[in-house]
């Protein structure tokens, strides 16, 4: 790693198969690639600072959660595939990486989905499918991050001088069918079987992977009061707001 | 403690989806003449404010309260009393018992605090898990208000002023058979007593005096229960015998009584994690709530009176 390096910040944990030509080379890319990443800064005396970009999936989603995530809320119900799985394993490297290095400030960010027009995701490519089918008989809270908010929130985490690990998401909740119809569109209600079976089919783009499916049947809220108090971050977008400059988006083109 | 408070307030008081727009405040007057092209309106274009738990006031007026508002008041014939010990404005745990099988008692609760409250309060109640893993019940249990029985839930409702409902009974006591009614079961490990005292919220002892009779379980199928994972599956004269007659409840009278309030603002924050206080303010909820099913059912002329 070059000389001089103080800060890092590794946003490298892909989402989705298709980004990287398969799940192998997504696990290499997530799981490999942190471990090198970290090796690489335990043999830099001049880092200082590692902001890990995370995800919210690392808490699962269940009927036995609590209304909300705080950022010590023991998961119930473990991720047990995917991106979510990996993030697990992700953290757990770092916080490895952290007993090894106590002199490094380290800062993971566990953001709710990040969307905007610029954001190609699973969860986008969702809400964009001509019929949206949600789980029968559920209508989740979700959350979102807007793209404006999650680099402004690697910001502040890289230049404060708080440690520890933050939920990042928009003010408030959206159930599955308001942003469904936010997008001007029908929720069509699908037994979860079905779903599964639009898995195998794979090639929507949207994500209906078991972990998706899960989120997509008892969603997840954060309480993001702890990036408020020690970090001093809140979202510029709630999470309405967020949803809606990409409805907008995605509705005029 | 103070600081948690605050946030927890700001967290379920912000809530509404458009920030900018006035929150919809609709009271019980209100929801008697809801216009149903507006609420069409708001359900098509998914402009309805929602708080964090998923508590949907717009659909809890418009369709699930005026569902349940005949039962209240000409089925059931509900004479709810004491409604002066639920505060107007800050937070309380109303700890009732619980009976008749399917959860009507908890029902028309909410509605009594709803309706007949001067404040119009919200029931906000803590459910079982079994509630959260089963579709459509999952559903209008969030958009109703209600969550999960932990900790966490509790004390963020308690914190932001909300009223909370608690059924420390869970399925011992719904699901009794109808020989050994109005006799209390066990509290449980007196978790509501914890977040009541964490959150310095008055326990309000409430007894609910006719939910025993809707339904009156003569035997439960509990092999039948195991197969389909329920806590247990009821027989009764009408169930499963006549079918879906069968599920229409008797229409016993019902009392409901909102007890003088046991005050825990007194009592230091870290006496929740001592057993013994929590036993011993369980115990006074208890026999508070006896105490009032006693008197209930002496001034009840007969079941159906």
């Amino acid at each position: 790693m070059a000389s001089g390096v103080d800060t890092v910040i590794h946003m490298g944990v892909i989402s989705t198969p298709r980004q990287a030509g398969g799940r192998m080379e997504m696990k290499d890319i997530n799981v490999i690639g942190t471990m090198q990443l970290l090796a690489a800064c335990q043999r830099t005396p001049s880092v200082r600072s590692l902001v890990v970009k995370s995800t919210s999936m690392v808490y699962g989603s269940g009927p036995k959660d609590p209304a909300m995530f705080t950022e010590d809320t023991e998961p119930r119900h473990q991720p047990v595939s995917g991106w979510a799985k990996d993030s697990v394993e992700v953290e757990a490297y770092v916080r490895g990486f952290g007993r090894r290095r106590p002199d490094v400030r380290i800062v993971t960010l566990r953001f709710a989905n990040i969307i905007g027009p610029g954001m190609r995701t699973g969860m986008t490519a969702y809400f964009r499918l001509p019929v949206v089918p949600t789980v029968a008989g559920f209508d989740p809270r979700l959350q979102f991050t807007h793209e404006d908010d999650s680099l402004a929130a690697v910001r502040v985490a890289a230049v404060s001088e708080h440690a520890g690990t933050f939920n990042i998401a928009g003010d408030g909740v959206i159930t599955v069918t308001q942003a469904i119809r936010h997008m001007g569109k029908l929720p069509v209600p699908t037994p979860r079987l079905a779903l599964d079976a639009l898995r195998q089919v794979g090639s929507i783009g949207a994500d209906f992977s078991s972990e998706q499916i899960r989120f997509l049947t008892y969603g997840r809220v954060l309480d993001t009061s702890a990036a408020r108090d020690t970090l001093g971050f809140t979202c510029e977008y709630s999470t309405v707001q967020a949803f809606d400059d990409f409805a907008r988006w995605a509705r005029s083109g | 403690m103070a600081e948690s408070i605050s946030q927890a307030s700001r967290r379920v008081g912000n809530t509404g989806p458009q920030p900018e727009a006035p929150r919809v405040v609709i009271s019980a007057e209100a929801s008697e003449g809801t216009d149903p092209r507006a609420f069409l309106h708001d359900r098509v274009t998914g402009d309805y404010p929602i708080d964090d738990f998923g508590f949907d006031p717009e659909f809890t007026e418009s369709v699930l309260l005026p569902l349940m508002r005949p039962f209240y008041r000409n089925w059931f014939r509900v004479e709810a009393s004491g409604l002066e010990h639920v505060p107007a404005d800050s937070g309380a745990l109303v700890v009732a018992n619980h009976s008749g099988t399917l959860a009507f008692d908890a029902i028309m609760t909410q509605v009594a605090l709803k309706d007949d409250h001067p404040a119009h309060r919200n029931l906000r109640m803590l459910a079982a898990n079994l509630v959260f893993e089963t579709p459509v019940i999952a559903d209008l249990a969030r958009k109703a208000g209600h969550t999960l029985a932990c900790h966490a839930d509790a004390e963020r409702l308690l914190a932001a002023g909300e009223v909370v409902g608690v059924w420390p009974e869970g399925f011992k006591g719904i699901g009794k058979p109808f020989r050994e009614r109005y006799r209390l079961q066990r509290f449980g490990r007196g978790g509501f007593v914890a977040a009541a005292i964490r959150t310095g919220a008055p326990i309000i002892p409430t007894a609910i005096v006719g939910a025993e009779e809707i339904y009156p379980m003569i035997a439960n199928a509990s092999p039948l229960a195991r197969v389909l994972g329920l806590p247990y599956f009821p027989i009764t004269p009408t169930f499963p015998a006549l079918g879906p007659l069968g599920l229409i409840p008797l229409p016993s009278k019902w009392m409901i009584h909102f007890g003088t309030p046991i005050s825990t603002s007194e009592i230091p924050a870290d006496a929740a994690d001592d057993p013994m206080v929590l036993f011993d303010i369980t115990d006074q909820v208890r026999e508070s709530i006896s105490a009032s099913i006693a008197r209930l059912l002496a001034i009840r002329e007969s079941v159906f009176g």
